[in-house]
């Protein structure tokens, strides 16, 4: 396996990492905080 | 902020609410905007060189360079006024109506996710480039192009101070490129590196070739609108939207006039006007390897913020839908501890994936050109209205921009000659991207409308507007 194809894999697996990381974090606020404080944000509020 | 989320306990929706942070300044505001645009200048211009001469390119770089102008000037004063995430789809809502709200929304999502997905491809496609340099001749872009996005969409995920500090960093980056290419042949000796005397041949297609320019003239400036998205996590919008969008005009107005200057030197406008990466080729003809580097490094740097900014971009627009109810209200979550829009972040990725592997890329740009169009055009039309409902001195602004209303007429006369000429070129995909708005539009009418709290709409604390 030379360097390139190396470099690809790597590649792949940077991405899924951060992308499952993603979708676990994402999985555990939605289990963690109450959907109506999620949503509660308002226009022009601070 | 984390220590007030981290306090809130699960159920307790009623009694604390969540907002995005404010924590941005003027400079990142510049690089949001001067980000998104600034891969425009290292590559995409030129074709405004194959359609108009290089004379017609300059044409169109300063003619368009009046047109976003205008749009700075229009942006900096309706978004320090209504300092809301969405930009330009918050100020259609308030100044227009939901129609009109609902296509600049879609508008600014599809320019921005289409754009994202074009600069993640150019990301793969210059490590391509580079892997055939070393003797790996067909190295597969996909993994760079997945990586592109994923690591931006994480950063963006995480929160806004470091992805638009990022931004900054590598904005800067690729315009000191751009600067340091400029004093690398030697401006003040002509005819020593740059040949214009040699070089520069009369208009070759006529007028009609500088009116076809001015689609590719667009690239440019595209997407320093984009800094009107920031204006919910701002410190102060009145100081930072205008500070940061004009001096970002300033900047690309700049970076245009050297990119033209030196291109248009080094190259004759046959070549120069279907090249893929000209600034690349630019420094390569210099002879000089530190030059090569650095531009590749600019190259790579410029298509990186854009795509940055693009995905903070369109996932403000996408959440403030959200929030309105415009899309389902799911999209207008913030996320507890990074105070991001995380669920309209996390929506977009595959769609800009989608983009990137099965949509062709000059298409795809296309699309994404033709509706930051149709948004300059939106804000022509609501700037004289904005003006009209609530005169000077009836509402607090951020920020007054003189000569109304000539940016605003100026603006839709050069948005009318631009899509004249995108008609030119790209007569077809004109008209798709027409049907696509109409039939979105009839979709939110016939469908979606009704969810849509339209009490809730106007959330600025203004007086009724003149004639309600």
């Amino acid at each position: 396996m030379d360097f390139w194809t190396l470099i690809s894999y790597a590649a792949w697996g940077i991405a899924i990492l951060l992308l499952l990381w993603m979708v676990a974090d994402f999985w555990r606020v939605a289990q963690d905080y109450d959907e109506d404080f999620l949503l509660s944000s308002r226009e022009g509020e601070e | 902020m984390q220590q007030s989320t981290a306090q809130t306990p699960p159920g307790a929706a009623g009694a604390q609410r969540i907002a995005l942070l404010k924590v941005l300044g003027p400079a990142h505001v510049w690089a949001l905007g001067v980000g998104i645009v600034l891969v425009g200048e290292f590559m995409g211009w030129n074709f405004s060189v194959g359609k108009g001469g290089a004379y017609g390119s300059l044409i169109a770089c300063w003619v368009i360079g009046l047109l976003y102008t205008c749009v700075a000037m229009i942006d900096s004063e309706v978004t320090s006024t209504v300092a809301a995430a969405g930009g330009q789809y918050t100020q259609a809502k308030h100044v227009i109506g939901p129609l009109m709200a609902f296509n600049v929304g879609l508008y600014l999502v599809m320019a921005y996710t289409m754009l994202e997905a074009g600069d993640a491809l150019v990301v793969g496609d210059l490590m391509k480039a580079v892997a055939a340099e070393f003797g790996h001749a067909d190295l597969d872009p996909r993994p760079f192009v997945v990586l592109t996005i994923a690591v931006l969409a994480f950063l963006n995920y995480r929160g806004v101070y470091m992805t638009l500090t990022v931004n900054f960093v590598i904005t800067a980056a690729a315009f000191a490129a751009l600067v340091i290419l400029f004093f690398g042949v030697s401006p003040w000796e002509p005819g020593k590196v740059l040949l214009h005397r040699e070089l520069l041949v009369d208009l070759p297609y006529g007028w009609i070739g500088v009116i076809a320019a001015l689609q590719f003239g667009m690239w440019y400036y595209l997407g320093i609108e984009g800094t009107c998205q920031a204006a919910e996590e701002v410190r102060s919008a009145g100081r930072s939207i205008p500070l940061g969008t004009m001096s970002g005009m300033i900047t690309l107005l700049i970076a245009a006039s050297i990119t033209w200057y030196v291109a248009a030197g080094l190259m004759p406008w046959e070549y120069l006007g279907q090249a893929i990466t000209p600034m690349y080729d630019a420094a390569r003809l210099t002879g000089s390897t530190p030059l090569q580097v650095i531009l590749f490094v600019g190259t790579i740097f410029s298509a990186v913020a854009s795509a940055n900014g693009c995905i903070n971009d369109a996932s403000r627009a996408w959440f403030s839908m959200g929030r309105d109810r415009y899309l389902p209200a799911w999209f207008g979550a913030v996320h507890p501890r990074y105070r991001t829009p995380y669920r309209a972040v996390l929506f977009l990725i595959p769609i800009a994936v989608v983009f990137a592997f099965q949509a062709p890329l000059d298409q795809v740009i296309t699309f994404s050109i033709l509706s930051g169009l149709l948004g300059y055009t939106f804000m022509s039309i609501n700037m004289v209205r904005f003006r009209r409902q609530w005169p000077l001195g009836s509402i607090k602004r951020g920020y007054v921009h003189p000569f109304h209303p000539l940016p605003a007429i100026l603006l839709l006369l050069l948005c009318g000659a631009t899509y004249f000429a995108t008609f030119l070129g790209y007569g077809a995909t004109l008209l798709a991207v027409m049907a696509f708005y109409i039939i979105a539009s009839l979709w939110f009418v016939f469908h979606r409308y009704k969810f849509v709290r339209r009490g809730d709409q106007f959330t600025m604390p203004w007086p009724r507007p003149r004639g309600y």
